[in-house]
């Protein structure tokens, strides 16, 4: 059991050095100076002033040193806690600005992946052995795992908020709204909470019951349940086997899913302008705002890491391969 | 044995119930860690509050007046105000913070208004824009620093200002200088080091910056600032410049598609964002009178910045006139004007100078020497010009998708008439340093912004030397024009006032100009402007003999041109 986790522990230590040294230089790869796009956004009539200006920043942001220099002081700034300045929203530092769009980002995907988790597998089960469900419930999964995300979103945005105006276009509270215990700001909340969770609940919701019932099917076909029908075993017993099967790889891929939830969806946070993480990545890509795309990218690592981890921990518990497996690597 | 099936149906339960627990948590911790009050009211009354939009592409975080980067929307007209304003539609200076300004000789005087107070409660004196002024040579940094060779001294003297100046003084400079400048808190900016004077936000969470203007800071989030009417502002005495509304909140922008529904939900009142097809809206009637533009009909805009065609004239075959003219005689001008914009935009005259400008174009000169959409002349033109058939590349910046359905024009009306071109698509930070470095073959560009003279966009065609690193962007198309460029620094020092000597050098240059075009002037972006009428009216039109006023809370505008009496013209619509 030690050595199991001693072993998982140093892979998940390199990977942390290798996500973050790629995090680090992947920004740096783009095309483009975001120092001399910073200044340009100044429209000077004269060259002195922006070479004065493009010293200075360049030099606020460390971006004249040797990039031997960057990448160490990158990695001490990072064990302090440090993420640097956002140059697209100068100067509000990185971790300011990810914690005033993390709440919005997590309270979107969560509810959404572990919902659309939770009854996808639930009704994708289900259709395996019950028609009218295969024929109903299924073909909307494909519709909605098959249509392009993006068109969805748009279509949602664009009927029932522009359209019918029975939700809001866009933003993570209504404008005017100051935030607090107040109700007119909670519900606001929720209003502007729901079209998009909506969507990102239907498009997993696709996903997941469609991977169950093909995942069911299968393990309704194999050996064991054939024996188990032979032994006389009743349906429902037959049934609980093949599911709890064919959830493992259900669980794995839930696990990524919340790993990654912490970078946010970008297009659904672009599209309805939701002011979550998503919407950072995609400003921070676009302005080429280094740190903010770093300190984004550290936390999507780390989620990754903590939800591999987790579910390896998960494994040892649901599995009883992966358990048994310990015992005799441990005996 | 453990009962896994209960197992899993536990685990279940527990995401369920997590799912179902997550968004009040996490809403929770919004509450606290998302948006800043400061004593703004729980809610902005929707009636009370204009809403605008279309200026900010991050969120509030910097009110300095001198970052031209990052200060949010309303710092400088709002908050901070210039000297003067500069009216482009009457083409007319306006006395703001100074009541009047004079030249004598080389020394220049200005009397800065009395009874205009800091929000901190102290006056404002002379030795506020003394300082303000100073910068210029003390901090290489701040926008006008260009302004330190010529600046002698600056001194105080109660409420006047005297600067003196080197011989001949730089005319054109300085009377820039007056309206796209604020005059900055000498009590605050005094204590900053010149780095931080740049770099600071001047703003600390729960405390509106000390400033002269119309409104102050209320809140900000990262959505929205929001502003409060300023009891205090001396312009309600003064000019009886009053705002009807008691809230302005600006919201940071989203995409188009966002931005235009937020526009016809009645979310935002005023628009600044470039909103394609918004006359086919106007126009196609139905449940879309609540809509105003400046103009009624085409262009429905005011023009605001000429995009150009720049070529790489280092190389061949740009450096060759005759490929220029090729050039400019073989584009379709009206066809981007009438295909991409749908009229909302109107084609350059061949100098290129806005219609504010146009007392300063001879039309004698272009009538001689202008071009025009001519595909046979283009051709004759291009047959004596070199070209050997090489392929070049156009680029605009990717997502700009007007532009890009411009240069998809642009490059099927060159290929017709020989020229191989092929339209490609970097991002924007790409194309500015292409720009910046002289690495491209052609590129669409519009970064000579509006102004009260000619000078600075001929400044920006012929300034030389040619800067190996241009990162202010003068002289991209690095063409060497020693003669013209002479005369381009001439008209800096003629008086402003001067217009018979400044339109006889202006007459040369737009001779040279149209002779040996440098830039190949296409179109006029406009000062794009949407007004939705459901709770204010009176916006700013052509069409009302008392509100022609800029409509546009652009950076560059909001304090620098009429905006603040376009504001402070809206009413109530109930």
């Amino acid at each position: 059991m030690t050595r199991y986790f001693a072993r998982k522990l140093g892979l998940y230590v390199l990977a942390f050095w290798a996500g973050v040294t790629i995090d680090w230089a992947i920004p740096r790869l783009m095309p483009g100076n975001p120092i001399a796009a910073y200044v340009d956004r100044f429209a000077l009539n004269s060259q002195g002033p922006w070479t004065a200006l493009y010293k200075l920043f360049d030099k606020a942001f460390g971006y004249n040193l040797p990039l031997w220099d960057q990448y160490w002081h990158y990695w001490d700034n990072l064990f302090h806690g440090n993420l640097g300045i956002s140059l697209y929203a100068f100067p509000e530092k990185v971790t300011t600005m990810i914690a005033q769009a993390a709440p919005y980002t997590l309270a979107l995907l969560v509810p959404a992946i572990l919902l659309s988790y939770v009854l996808g597998n639930r009704i994708g089960a289900m259709a395996a052995r019950r028609k009218v469900l295969d024929n109903t419930v299924l073909p909307l999964g494909y519709l909605f795992q098959a249509m392009p995300y993006a068109w969805l979103a748009l279509a949602a945005a664009f009927y029932l908020a522009a359209v019918e105006h029975w939700f809001p276009v866009e933003g993570g509270y209504a404008a005017g709204l100051a935030s607090g215990f107040t109700w007119a700001y909670i519900s606001s909340l929720l209003y502007h909470w729901f079209l998009p969770f909506l969507t990102v609940f239907l498009v997993s919701f696709g996903g997941w019951s469609i991977g169950m019932r093909n995942l069911v099917i299968y393990e309704l076909e194999t050996d064991y349940a054939r024996y188990l029908r032979a032994l006389g075993a009743r349906g429902r017993l037959v049934r609980r086997y093949a599911y709890r099967n064919a959830v493992l790889p259900q669980l794995s891929g839930l696990a990524l899913q919340l790993g990654t939830v912490i970078g946010g969806n970008i297009v659904t946070e672009v599209v309805f302008n939701y002011p979550g993480l998503g919407h950072l990545i995609y400003t921070a890509a676009t302005d080429q705002d280094y740190a903010l795309l770093q300190g984004i990218f550290i936390f999507i690592i780390v989620g990754v890491l903590v939800a591999n981890f987790v579910i390896d921990i998960v494994y040892i518990w649901v599995d009883p391969r992966t358990r048994l497996s310990m015992q005799g690597a441990a005996a | 044995m453990i009962n896994k099936t209960s197992a899993l149906t536990r685990l279940g339960a527990a995401i369920t119930a997590a799912a179902l627990v997550a968004p009040m948590v996490t809403f929770v911790a919004s509450g606290s860690a998302g948006a800043t009050s400061l004593q703004a009211p729980a809610s902005f009354p929707r009636n009370e509050t204009l809403y605008t939009s279309g200026t900010a592409y991050s969120p509030p975080t910097n009110f300095n007046p001198l970052d031209g980067g990052s200060r949010y929307t309303g710092t400088i007209g709002l908050l901070y105000e210039p000297l003067f304003l500069y009216n482009p539609i009457t083409n007319k200076y306006i006395p703001w913070l100074a009541t009047n300004g004079t030249w004598s000789g080389s020394t220049y005087t200005l009397h800065v208004r009395n009874g205009v107070k800091w929000s901190n409660g102290a006056p404002l004196t002379g030795a506020d824009v003394a300082f303000t002024i100073g910068l210029a040579k003390t901090n290489p940094a701040v926008p006008y620093s260009s302004l330190a060779p010529y600046i002698k001294s600056v001194s105080a003297n109660g409420n006047t200002v005297t600067v003196n100046f080197t011989s001949p003084p730089p005319y054109t400079d300085w009377q820039d200088f007056l309206w796209q400048n604020a005059v900055l808190p000498k009590v605050v900016f005094s204590k900053l080091s010149a780095s931080e004077q740049v770099t600071s936000a001047n703003y600390a969470r729960g405390k509106s910056p000390v400033a002269t203007g119309p409104m102050l800071l209320v809140s900000t989030s990262q959505s929205q600032a929001c502003y409060e009417d300023n009891a205090n502002w001396w312009g309600i005495k003064q000019l009886g410049l009053k705002f009807h509304f008691k809230y302005l909140c600006d919201i940071v922008n989203g995409s188009n598609s966002v931005e235009l529904s937020a526009l016809l939900s009645n979310t935002i009142d005023w628009s600044n964002n470039f909103l394609p097809g918004i006359n086919t809206l106007m126009t196609t009637g139905g449940d879309s009178s609540f809509l105003t533009t400046y103009y009624p009909k085409s262009p429905y805009m005011l023009s605001a910045n000429t995009v150009w065609l720049e070529m790489n004239t280092t190389k061949a075959p740009f450096n060759n006139v005759n490929f220029r003219k090729a050039v400019a005689y073989g584009i379709n001008t009206q066809s981007i004007v009438t295909g991409v914009y749908d009229g909302i935009v109107k084609a350059a005259n061949p100098v290129g100078l806005l219609p504010n400008l146009d007392s300063y174009v001879n039309r004698g000169v272009v009538n001689k020497y202008g071009f025009h959409y001519d595909p046979s002349l283009a051709k004759k033109y291009l047959a004596k010009s070199g070209y050997k058939g090489q392929a070049l590349t156009i680029e605009v910046p990717n997502g700009w998708t007007d532009w890009m359905a411009a240069q998809d024009i642009i490059a099927q009306d060159l290929n017709s008439i020989g020229v191989k071109v092929n339209a490609i698509t970097p991002s924007a930070n790409a194309k500015t340093q292409h720009m910046i470095n002289g690495s491209y073959d052609m590129m669409l560009d519009n970064n000579a912004q509006a102004d009260a003279t000619p000078w600075s966009y001929f400044d920006r065609v012929y300034q030389l030397p040619i800067q190996k690193n241009d990162g202010a962007q003068l002289n991209v198309e690095r063409f060497s024009d020693p003669a013209t460029w002479a005369l381009v620094q001439k008209a800096a020092t003629t008086p402003t006032t001067d217009k018979a000597a400044l339109n006889s050098i202006y007459s040369k240059i737009e001779t040279s100009f149209l002779q040996r075009l440098p830039e190949v002037p296409l179109w006029y972006n406009g000062a794009w402007f949407q007004g939705n009428t459901t709770y204010w009216k009176n916006y700013p039109s052509s069409t009302s003999s008392s509100d022609q006023y800029t409509p546009v809370m652009w950076g560059n505008w909001l304090g620098a041109m009429t905006t603040v009496y376009a504001l402070a013209n809206l009413r109530p619509a109930k």
